[in-house]
């Protein structure tokens, strides 16, 4: 793979005014030698955070990882073997706001060093093949659109003529992506449909919730897992803590819609430490026939 | 012809022609009012063709949104000989914002799930305005998969802003009954026939959106997201909601173009809140056609193509392969 790594970024240029101010970053854009913690506030060095696999050391919150960092961590070295690369989005809808979706595509494959918000692939995870699928909360909010939704499509139905067992790790804020409209929301019957194939040649689906989880991501795919997982504390949901404050006027629950909420309510078969992720798949991998 | 306490600006030109239509029925007719009535008719025709020809997009969500459009159980009765309604999800609650049961069409034996939005403000409150939680996706997924047991067909009359966004439907499990749904009905091996009645509202829409013959009402929308949510992300106040409601494409027009909806059904002069009947009555002949096609389709054939017809859905580059 060639795409830029964010954590290959050299730190050297950060100079001390940067470090101390404790840079807060955009997600995926890491730059100086701290970064404060989301989930303790707490200002912790960067370096000793990416050795915990960009765990936070103190209160233990899992940070953004990128797409490639994320198969970096899960593939055993080497095996991964990247699918669909070249398939590119573009703008049908010929969509507008404030700028212009196509501007948008472009500025933010230069900034991500991804094509889209999804990588698909093929390696092993404990010399244990499997079909992989991340998405990258980096790029438009890791939303659906068509490219997303084909590259995933083609995963799910390597998978099935493969036999292979599936795994997708979903870290998506933004749900199915606006600026490709309907064609966007069709992406979820699409991956579901898929998915449901698989299922009938007793593919096995495990499907990782990352934070966050939310909207049309949340409402296909990642919730159609025969297994889901959710890495601790993540943000995952239907309708964003925003809407429904809006909605109903009321103060939401504490833990509202993290992953404790869902395993709470059903939803999750088990809270997986990113540090165990790996050695988990390994391990359910086996008892479904893998 | 019915006569709304609640007019949309859109529609003033078409009201004052029908108004004075009403002052000049009110009186004996002689022959020059005859002639003037006539005269009026035609205005009142050509007011209505030009008016709902011509809906900017936000003026059709307008429309598919008006509280006198005929909703799901205005086509029940219409469209329908006989409606046997289903309750409960055996699991939470009866939503009211769903309805499912058996119903007769023709000579067709169905199941109908569909978003029902309500009539009174009580109705409307009990229906959560057609927003269905959880339990009303388990409902409807609960009466298809009994369809798919007894061979019947399923009919989708869609009309919702969206599934509920609220604390117990994400206790409950909001995101993954929607899912659910579209993985179930991409394999039930019945015909799904869906049709968008007013509003598709997002995954609360395609929750029940996923068919062999999926159209619109020719005013009705489908949308990714409300033009109020996109204009609230995006252009950062729902101000903007014409804006977001033109960039987003969401008129059965745009919709057909995408390839997304198979057929608009034409709405009568002035809208589907103007005639219901007519309405209904073209929806029923969409059905029953439709109908005629699948019935006689073996389930394996059905579902492959049903396959297709989302896996082709989706635009974008495929440079010459590179790698891999
Ligand atoms: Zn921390």
């Amino acid at each position: 793979m060639t795409r830029r790594h964010p954590s290959n970024v050299s730190h050297a240029g950060a100079n001390t005014e940067n470090a101390t101010t404790a840079i807060q970053s955009k997600r995926g854009v890491p730059e100086g030698l701290w970064q404060k913690c989301d989930g303790c506030q707490a200002t912790i060095y960067r370096k000793e955070a990416e050795d915990l696999l960009n765990v936070c050391p103190q209160c233990g919150y899992h940070w953004y990882v990128s797409a490639a960092q994320r198969i970096e961590q899960l593939l055993d070295a080497g095996t991964f073997e990247e699918w669909d690369t070249n398939l590119r989005p573009t703008d049908p809808l010929g969509f507008h706001d404030k700028r212009s979706y196509a501007d948008r595509i472009v500025s933010e494959q230069k900034r991500t060093g991804l094509s889209d918000a999804a990588l698909t692939g093929t390696g092993m995870i404990r010399a244990r093949r499997v079909a992989c699928g991340v998405t990258d909360s980096s790029f438009i909010m890791g939303s659906m659109g068509s490219v997303v939704g084909e590259r995933l499509t083609r995963l799910v139905e390597r998978a099935t003529t493969g036999k292979l067992p599936l795994i997708i790790i979903s870290a998506s804020g933004g749900g199915a992506r606006m600026h490709e409209g309907i064609l966007s929301l069709m992406q979820m019957a699409k991956v579901s449909a898929a998915l449901a194939r698989y299922s009938h040649t007793r593919g096995l689906f495990i499907s990782v919730l990352t934070n966050p989880t939310m909207g049309g991501v949340a409402a296909s795919f990642a919730s159609l897992g025969d297994l889901v997982f959710a890495e601790p504390r993540a943000l995952i949901g239907f309708a964003g803590p925003r809407t429904i404050k809006a909605t109903i006027r009321i103060d939401l629950p504490k833990g509202f819609q993290t992953s404790e909420f869902l395993l709470e309510h059903g939803f999750i078969d088990r809270i997986v430490a990113r540090k165990d992720l790996k050695s988990e798949l390994a391990r359910v991998i086996d008892y479904c026939g893998g | 012809m019915s006569r709304s306490l609640y007019r949309l600006p859109l529609e003033k030109p078409i009201y004052e022609v029908e108004d004075r239509i009403a002052a000049l029925e009110s009186a004996p007719l002689g022959a020059q009012q005859q002639e003037e009535l006539r005269r009026l008719k035609r205005e009142l025709v050509e007011s209505q063709k030009k008016i709902f020809g011509n809906l900017d997009p936000w003026q059709t969500v307008e429309v598919a949104r008006h509280p006198d459009r005929p909703k799901t159980s205005d086509y029940l009765s219409l469209v329908f000989d006989e409606f046997v309604e289903l309750h409960g999800d055996k699991a939470f609650g009866d939503d009211a914002a769903m309805l499912a049961g058996f119903a007769k069409l023709d000579n067709h034996k169905v199941l109908v799930v569909g978003h029902q939005k309500g009539k009174t403000l009580t109705e409307r409150q009990a229906c959560h305005f057609g927003c269905a939680h959880p339990e009303g996706y388990r409902k409807s997924m609960g009466k298809m998969r009994m369809a798919a047991k007894y061979g019947l067909p399923v009919i989708c009359l869609i009309d919702t802003p969206g599934a509920y966004p609220g604390v117990g439907a994400e206790e409950r499990g909001q995101a993954q009954v929607i899912a659910e749904s579209m993985f179930l009905m991409a394999t039930l091996p019945v015909p799904i026939v869906c049709v968008v009645i007013g509003e598709g509202g997002s995954g609360g829409a395609l929750g029940i959106g996923v068919g062999d013959r999926v159209a619109m009402l020719e005013h009705a929308y489908y949308s990714v997201i409300s033009p109020e949510g996109c204009a609230g992300i995006l252009w950062k106040s729902a101000d903007f909601k014409a804006d977001a409601a033109k960039a987003l494409r969401m008129r059965s027009q745009d919709l057909k173009e995408f390839g997304v909806v198979d057929a608009v059904i034409e709405e009568p002069p002035g809208g589907a809140h103007r005639d219901p009947r007519q309405m209904a009555t073209r929806l029923k002949t969409f059905l029953v056609r439709t109908l005629r096609e699948l019935v006689s389709v073996p389930a394996n054939t059905l579902v492959a193509a049903r396959y297709e017809k989302f896996r082709k859905i989706g635009v974008f580059i495929e440079a010459a392969a590179v790698g891999t």
